[in-house]
């Protein structure tokens, strides 16, 4: 996490889903933090902080909504950090190695997600491994393959110079060149893209209603003649699309594929995945909490940096709320 | 007879150690309402889940209207028409009626990976309307009372367009007036043609609903009968048999012991309703009645596990405030539970572990050092006196037979020096040899002053052990009898008491409601 804010203006709604008490609170506290920081610091809602924040929520984002899914189901992923940077290896490989054009690339790269979720949801569904334990081994699977294809080293993109364009670029601000404010980086326009896509499939679609079925009461929802096995592999392999969307997005804004990094994204991820109402239990959540999510836990960092609080103890704050968050949870639960 | 809608011959199944059914028949008319009775374990489930294609059976016949049908998974049966409401209800808590009712084939849109709401939503509501049911579609299941996810469960069923209808157990969660909009519900069905199953071990409630009865006992058919032509006491003869069990008790009563724990007017909420007894020095107390009757939530209460609403305990004349399993043992109680793997041992441990785990604090040298040579001491007394039989003290308590690790729970508790023992189910899942040794240890316990409560489901083992016999039904004590006076007809008749219908007095209802 580096840079980063949010104005709750820019969340869409309409089709996103509405309930839970949790995502009230989750929005208020977005609220509460916004004030707080902008009260304490000019900087803050300066336009360029603005942006930070949704960069660095962007590619969060973008892994915590695929995350969502997988917690509904009642499961957990903790390789989408890693298979995120196996992904971005993968676009570099397709790209600066063998020189494929970029939109392949890109495809390739999202694909190569997709893939590892693939095995993960094969492994939990049909070899009947814990997600946990499952999805911990695809966590290390995909870090070393990383080290191994990159050989160590960073794969920049130096030949194709539209490549970093794609996430850092504004596409928005190019038809408007005078007006400063839309110069909005296209990775915003990603985040919201994916979000609204996986706000429709969760609420739309046949693989959204098994979703919800499979974390509400996994027994009785094969009782009822659903291909259990099929649809959780579909989730898995659902969160590994966004995982390799914020491989491609990662590699685009940082210009390389950087084959150390990724581990500990899943931890921030499911985080915001949390903070955001979606149950750990199972066969609850939403996108929108989610977004909220991911924004609370950038805004905290962005204006903790602001505010000269050291690094280390941004972390510490980030666990507290983590624990505060499913604490509310809990409580919540135990009324009803 | 062309009215026949199922008939089930010869039916066998057998599970790992257990004959769960044993030439089993049974019959289903068109538009009738047939009662399945029987003890806990006599298998009217386990039938009931092979006509549903729950369970595959592992030989016999299924006829469906008179032609053999293969039912080979309850995606099957549901295509013939037979559906199946589980005791433990089958719904998806988060989603809502409709989709819940629509599950694993919900209508599509053109597109086909979208849901088309709309029709969901409509079809759910015609269902309901043909209910009669007030409900609103998109309400989530959660949010619904037990009654009203069974009227779901209903709806499921019926939008199968379902012939055949098995409930198992279906009132046990609900109120008076629940059950009889659930009774008002299936006449509409008879009415309607639907064949419907009723499993229920609440004989008054048979004699309401139901125009057939049939019995079975230990996993076999035991006989068909008219609900007109017969009575409660029949039916109770039918279910328990005519066994003849071994000698009354050993030990005579003594009235004039001590009473070593009272519990005065226990409450917790419907599933305990003023609960009082006594328990003497030296005596085994039994507690008998059908699943769900509460016994093991007395047990639980007194221990401390689950927190009461009211009420008092007095450990030797004292009163006892017992908030939690800790203080249970410090007032010399001891719970041995019916899950013994799960809440008795540390199965990956040896028998010397276990053994002295609980009263570990007995075997802290100076600076919290485990004194290892007393430990092997007393295991090795304890395994002795008790006759464990086990190769070493090394031995991993998961390789011991299920005999021996009930025995070295009960070391486990001796040690730990308790007065007040609770044994839950004690010999559930032990051979017959086994049995008896643990029956012996009881007795010597008791010899020795112990109190004991004994909760069982077998009432073989309930006459023969107990000194006194306290009988519950729903959370209620609905009987008490002394040794002398006990057979199972009268413990049956008061296990199937239920509060409302049955007058409080203790006198059968008669047959006629």
């Amino acid at each position: 996490m580096d840079i980063s804010i949010g104005t709750p203006k820019a969340l869409p709604r309409g089709l996103l889903r509405s309930d839970a008490t949790q995502r009230l609170l989750a929005f208020a506290a977005l609220i509460v933090l916004i004030i707080v920081f902008s009260l304490a610091s000019p900087n803050f809602l300066q336009f360029n902080n603005i942006i930070g924040i949704l960069l660095a929520t962007a590619v969060n984002g973008v892994l915590a909504l695929g995350v969502t899914f997988v917690i509904i189901t009642g499961g957990i992923d903790l390789s989408i950090g890693t298979v995120m940077t196996f992904s971005a290896v993968m676009t570099g490989v397709f790209i600066t190695f063998w020189q494929l054009p970029i939109p392949i690339g890109l495809i390739g790269g999202i694909a190569t997600g997709a893939f590892a979720g693939f095995i993960n949801g094969t492994i939990i569904a049909k070899m009947k491994i814990p997600p946990f334990i499952a999805t911990l081994g695809m966590m290390y699977v995909a870090k070393g393959l990383s080290l191994v294809i990159s050989n160590l080293k960073p794969i920049y993109f130096n030949d194709t110079p539209g490549f970093r364009e794609i996430v850092m670029g504004s596409a928005l601000g190019s038809v408007f060149p005078e007006v400063e404010v839309l110069q909005i980086p296209n990775a915003v326009f990603f985040l919201f893209g994916a979000a609204l896509i996986a706000s429709f499939i969760l609420g739309r679609t046949i693989l959204g209603r098994y979703t919800f079925a499979l974390g509400s009461n996994e027994e009785a929802t094969r009782l009822s003649g659903v291909n259990v096995d099929r649809w959780k592999i579909a989730v898995y392999t659902l969160g590994g699309v966004f995982a390799g969307l914020g491989g491609v997005m990662m590699a685009s804004r940082l210009n390389s594929a950087q084959p150390a990094l990724g581990q500990g994204y899943e931890l921030d991820a499911i985080a915001a995945v949390v903070i955001g109402g979606t149950s750990l239990s199972g066969g609850e959540g939403t996108i929108m909490g989610t977004i909220i999510g991911a924004f609370v836990m950038s805004v905290l960092v962005n204006g903790l940096r602001i505010l000269s609080v050291p690094q280390e103890w941004q972390t510490v704050v980030t666990g507290a709320i983590v624990i505060l968050a499913v604490y509310l949870d809990i409580l919540r639960r135990r009324k009803s | 007879m062309s009215d026949v809608l199922v008939t089930m011959e010869g039916v066998e199944k057998t599970f790992p150690g257990v004959h769960a059914l044993s030439q089993c028949r049974f019959e289903l008319r068109k538009g009738e309402v047939h009662a399945l009775v029987g003890e806990n374990g006599a298998g009217k489930s386990t039938l009931m889940k092979v006509l549903a294609g729950v369970y595959l059976k592992d030989s016999g016949r299924i006829l469906y209207k008179g032609k053999e049908a293969d039912i080979h998974n309850p995606r099957a049966a549901q295509h013939l028409g037979i559906s199946m409401i589980h005791q433990e209800l089958n719904l998806m808590p988060h989603l809502t009626i409709a989709q819940n009712i629509f599950i694993g084939r919900e209508p599509r849109q053109a597109v086909k990976f979208m849901l088309d709401d709309k029709a969901i939503n409509d079809n759910t509501q015609q269902l309901l309307d043909m209910l009669h049911l007030k409900l609103d579609p998109r309400t989530k299941v959660a949010d619904l009372t037990v009654a009203k996810q069974q009227m779901v469960e209903i709806a499921k069923a019926l939008s199968f367009n379902a012939e055949v209808l098995i409930m198992d157990e279906p009132t046990a969660a609900l109120t008076e007036a629940e059950i009889d909009e659930l009774f008002r519900t299936i006449r509409r069905l008879r009415e309607q043609g639907v064949g419907t199953v009723y499993i229920t071990h609440r004989l008054e409630e048979l004699f309401l609903i139901s125009d057939r009865v049939t019995v079975m006992r230990d996993g076999q058919y035991v006989g068909t009968v008219n609900t007109a032509d017969t009575n409660r006491d029949e039916i109770i003869r039918m279910m328990v048999g005519r066994t003849i069990y071994e000698a009354a008790p050993d030990i005579p009563e003594n009235g004039k012991q001590d009473i070593v724990l009272e519990v005065k007017n226990l409450n917790r909420g419907r599933v305990l309703q003023n609960i009082n007894f006594h328990l003497k020095r030296g005596e085994i107390l039994g507690f008998a009645g059908l699943m769900g009757a509460g016994r093991t939530e007395v047990a639980r209460a007194i221990f401390g596990a689950d927190p009461i609403d009211t009420g008092e305990i007095y450990v030797q004349g004292k009163k006892a405030h017992i908030k939690s399993p800790n203080d249970a043992v410090e007032h010399g109680i001891g719970y041995l539970s019916e899950d013994r793997k799960r809440y008795g041992l540390t199965l990956g441990m040896d028998v010397e572990t276990n053994v002295v785990l609980a009263a570990f604090r007995k075997f802290l040298g100076i600076l919290g050092v485990v004194n290892y040579s007393r430990t092997r001491l007393t295991a090795e007394e304890f395994v002795k006196t008790l006759s464990i039989k086990t190769p070493s003290l090394k031995q991993k308590v998961k390789n011991l037979s299920g005999g021996n690790q009930q025995k070295l729970v009960i070391a486990k508790w001796l040690i730990a020096d308790t007065d007040i023992l609770i044994f839950d189910e004690p010999t559930r899942g032990i051979d017959v040899g086994a049995k008896s040794e643990i029956y012996k240890l009881l007795n010597d316990l008791a010899h020795q002053g112990k109190a004991i409560i004994m909760i069982s489901s077998e009432l073989p083992e309930i006459l023969r052990m107990s000194h006194r016999i306290i009988v519950m039904c729903e959370g209620r004590i609905t009987g008490e009898l002394s040794s002398a006076e006990a057979t199972q007809e009268k413990i049956m008749k008061y296990a199937t008491e239920r509060g409302g219908i049955v007058q409080t007095n203790g006198a059968p209802a008669s047959a006629a409601v």
